[in-house]
């Protein structure tokens, strides 16, 4: 039910910033894929550039392929297009403010024109608990608002309305990483239990956490990816001294 | 290579097995809700979110709708130029510059005349004075009980002082000035005329400038006053602005040189946000330049010029305010007109000067002018 | 410096920071307490003056006691729903333009500085081009052209509620978050329903305010309907013709010799006033709230 991602010679700039440099990859389908590297090194920018929301900043420039299944989407689909099918969730759960936990999630239907209330209704349903929230906000969906959760809560609400719109693909930059253990271990069992339905792409700090949800793992530094390959083979027998010198904490 | 690189276990997770087993999914009474959803439902949405298009157009008008709203700002301002400009070539080509100084003579009374509606003879110069003179002295009273005000809520007033005080100067900008016209014309006036004016005129009428010819308590002292108190709360909430915005910092390093609240403020608060001071003082001359209502309420509406600040004197926005519906003439009105077209010039650059000032401030780091 | 006159010194700086103490305190008493004494005369006056006839009754011939200002009421508020018809969309069009479109670009720069120059234009000049354009022309097919007219009015007013609503609304869409803009574009959802849906509804309460605060300020101007809306003694709602607006039936009557009227004019201040109190009491509330309650 997910597609692969395919990318050819990948060029990111912000501004004078070279911030990606002829970058290529083969992300599989059905799987989870994290990305790894220290601070600054681009792997939240080519996130980014996978559903273009790198280029919503004025002064963001991009070059190269970047294939979604068959679809070219730089030349053969417009930014809105991508993004309904390529779902991110980000670093700082961002819930709507004025809108209720069911708003929420179907917001990105709603918000498209989709007006059949019972089947909003189950996609809603179906979204929560796919994303391990629906026991506990089943009985509030529309009186509380989504802002008045807990961290982990929202951003599992966050992760609901990517969900909700059915994308072929989910990019996670740092999901995780403003929550509490707890709330990170069950992000994590979820992306284990999303990962047969969709293609997962995740944006990770913490090694550790690579190891433990994705098969395959890429090592970004300063804009280039220095290597890419199942995260068993990342994480013991590194063929570039850098990724050994990245694992074994000398830096990053 | 060290066969375990990283402290922690490394269990790779090729299969789902182990984590999934952890916590068990609830057996779903409906078949449609669960984890792996029909693949009807999920392409029903896919297929609906494809069939939405790109929405460029929409887009697209819509970034051109708010362009036009903005532009209409431009378009408005310019209109009213236009209007201006258009609507006083008849005075202007017939005075041209004289028309903002010159004097004409009363043929019966020998006396300057300025306002001639009858002979279409006119001159804007008593309504320049009227309205500078009232401004400024308007600003004269005002701007140190303002600042004064600034400063005992900024520095001094206690906290649950702070808000109820600055409340009511909220309310005091907001009120109308025909109410404020309203009041100065029951209240002030008469006590001006019974209790303040008699004593200027004598202690103060060896300058020339407390005349006690005028029994009637209007003219331009009554306008000053009122005009102060109405520039007033403009001058003191903006002077706080710029005071707050100056850094902590800098009172701190005053204060630990040992220096006096007094200094403090002196030199750690009021030299850094001179400059916005100024431009909030100027703010408050470009709202009493303009102020129309209760200025015409009081003045006293005399196309006169008198050195005396208890005269009857006029305005700019007064004689508009009072003869602009009813207007002998074409040259009349385009007279009127032109004197509306100076005001327009005059509050605006003015108000340009007063912002460019209170932004140096309070956008810039504090500006310690030379 | 000796130790005398440094004694000397310090104590005149002692006595320099009380005095200006003193005379802060004397500056803050002086203008607070006249400023008091306006309100309660205002409302003492008004309230004595206020009676139920004055919302119901227009105003009666002159030498008869009595009588009310229903039909200014009623006149202000075609007025200024005319006003806000012009000026509350305009408005927070240029303020979504400002914050969304234009941000930091010069174009906004210079609209910016024009609703501040527009802003700053006395009301009375207002009026005058109004009448230049509306009232003076004589065109036969547009209608309101030609004559004094209650529209002619409505459109003054609306005019200079555009900058206070431009600015707050632009001011307040700032303040949303922009992780609340990137969440709405991360879904597909379109840039046009995006700003609507999602970023003004955010700001909605803080622009609302706005709009509340320029509607308060235009029902108490006067100067630009001398000569545009001119006034009405009798009932009227019609547009197209001149009609009566309550700042304006207080200048005519304040300026009148009839005591009668006198005492309407007060009782239409304190109906006035009323309403501004309610309007800033009410803005502050909402601001004092936390105009973005959940947003950040």
């Amino acid at each position: 039910m997910g597609v692969g991602i395919e990318v050819l010679n990948l060029n990111a700039w912000y501004g004078t910033n070279h911030t990606l440099q002829d970058i290529n990859l083969n992300i599989p389908a059905n799987h989870a894929t994290a990305l790894i590297g220290p601070s600054g090194c681009g792997k939240s920018t080519f996130v980014r550039c996978l559903n273009r929301m790198h280029e919503t900043n004025p002064i963001a420039r991009v070059t190269g392929v970047v294939r979604i299944g068959e679809l070219d989407i730089y030349d053969d689909a417009k930014p809105v297009e991508i993004r309904r099918r390529v779902g991110m969730v980000f670093q700082r759960p961002n819930p709507f403010p004025t809108m209720s936990i069911y708003d929420n999630v179907a917001a990105g239907l709603k918000l498209n024109g989709y007006s059949n209330k019972r089947s909003l209704d189950e996609i809603v349903e179906r979204s929560l608990k796919n994303s391990a929230l629906w026991d506990e906000v089943k009985d509030d969906l529309k009186k509380k608002s989504g802002a008045s959760l807990s961290g982990g809560q929202q951003q599992r609400l966050c992760i609901a309305r990517a969900l909700a719109v059915d994308p072929e693909v989910l990019l996670m930059d740092e999901p995780a990483s403003a929550l509490d253990p707890v709330s990170t271990s069950k992000i994590e069992d979820l992306i284990f239990q999303l990962k047969s339905q969709y293609t997962i792409v995740i944006v990770t700090h913490n090694m550790q956490q690579a190891a433990r949800v994705a098969e395959k793992t890429g090592f970004f530094l300063n804009g280039r990816m220095v290597e890419f390959d199942s995260t068993h083979k990342i994480f013991t027998n590194p063929t570039d001294k850098r990724t050994e010198d990245y694992i074994t904490g000398r830096f990053g | 290579m060290p066969s375990s690189l990283i402290s922690v276990e490394v269990k790779v997770p090729d299969t789902p097995v182990s984590h999934a087993q952890r916590k068990p999914e609830p057996a779903s009474p409906r078949g449609k809700s669960g984890v792996n959803a029909s693949k009807e439902e999920q392409s029903a949405v896919r297929t609906f979110l494809l069939s939405r298009g790109n929405s460029a157009g929409a887009d697209r008008g819509f970034h051109w709708l708010m362009v036009l709203c903005a532009l209409s700002i431009f378009g408005i301002v310019g209109l009213i130029a236009f209007e201006l400009v258009l609507r006083s070539q008849l005075s202007w080509h017939q005075f041209g510059f004289k028309f903002f100084y010159q004097a004409f003579v009363d043929p019966d009374t020998h006396q300057p005349l300025f306002w001639d509606p009858v002979n279409a003879r006119f001159s804007a110069l008593p309504f320049i004075y009227g309205t500078l003179v009232s401004s400024f002295l308007a600003l004269l009273m005002a701007v140190p009980l303002a600042v004064g005000l600034a400063i005992f809520l900024t520095e001094m007033c206690p906290v649950w002082l702070r808000s109820p005080l600055a409340f009511l100067t909220e309310l005091l900008a907001a009120i109308p000035s025909v109410i404020y016209g309203l009041w100065a014309v029951f209240v002030l006036v008469p006590l001006l005329r019974t209790h303040v004016n008699p004593l200027l005129v004598a202690g103060l009428g060896w300058t020339g400038m407390f005349n006690g010819d005028n029994p009637t308590g209007l003219g331009f002292l009554s306008a000053g006053v009122i005009l102060a108190i109405m520039i007033l709360p403009i001058i003191s909430s903006l002077t706080r602005e710029v005071m707050t915005a100056v850094p902590h910092s800098q009172r701190e390093a005053v204060l630990a040189l040992g220096a006096t609240r007094w200094e403090m403020i002196r030199m750690g608060v009021l030299r850094n946000a001179r400059i916005g001071i100024v431009g909030s003082v100027i703010l408050g001359l470009g709202r009493a330049l303009g102020e129309t209502m209760a200025v015409a309420m009081v003045i006293g509406a005399t196309p006169e010029i008198h050195r005396s600040l208890l005269a009857n004197g006029s305005s700019m926005a007064t004689v508009i305010a009072n003869e602009y519906a009813e207007a002998v003439g074409d040259m009349h009105l385009s007279a009127l007109t032109e004197i509306g077209l100076a005001l327009f010039v005059m509050t605006i650059v003015v108000n340009a000067l007063a912002r460019l000032l209170i932004w140096m401030v309070t956008k810039g780091a504090p500006v310690q002018a030379a | 410096m000796s130790g005398d006159a440094f004694k000397l010194r310090s104590r005149m700086r002692g006595y320099t920071d009380h005095a200006v103490t003193a005379l802060s305190i004397l500056a803050t008493v002086l203008v607070v307490a006249p400023l008091v004494a306006i309100f309660a005369y205002l409302v003492f006056k008004g309230a004595s003056s206020l009676n139920l006839a004055f919302f119901t009754q227009i105003p009666k011939p002159v030498g008869e006691t009595g009588g009310g200002m229903a039909n200014a009421i009623l006149g202000s508020a075609l007025l200024l729903g005319v006003a806000s018809a012009i000026g509350i969309p305009i408005g927070i069009g240029g303020g979504i333009f400002l914050a969304e479109f234009g941000r930091g670009t010069r174009l906004a720069n210079a609209i910016r500085f024009t609703a501040d120059v527009l802003n700053g234009v006395p009301s009375i000049v207002m009026g005058v081009a109004v009448y230049a354009l509306i009232v003076q022309p004589k065109i036969s097919w547009l209608p309101f052209t030609g004559h004094f007219s209650g529209f002619s009015g409505g459109v003054a007013l609306g005019i200079m509620m555009i900058p206070t609503v431009c600015r707050t609304t632009e001011e307040m869409l700032l303040m949303v978050p922009h992780a609340v803009r990137e969440a709405a574009l991360g879904l597909g959802v379109p840039n046009w329903r995006s700003v609507l849906s999602i970023t003004v509804k955010t700001a909605s309460p803080g622009i609302i305010t706005g709009c509340m605060l320029a509607f308060a300020r235009v029902a108490g101007e006067t100067a630009p309907l001398i000569f545009t809306a001119l006034g009405n003694q009798f009932w009227s709602a019609n547009l197209n013709q001149p009609i009566a607006a309550l700042p304006l039936q207080i200048y005519v009557y304040a300026l009148s010799p009839y005591d009668d009227w006198h005492r309407l004019a007060w009782a239409g201040s304190l109906v006035l006033i009323v309403l501004i109190v309610l309007s800033v009491s009410l803005v502050r509330y909402v601001t004092s709230r936390g105009v973005l309650k959940g947003a950040s």
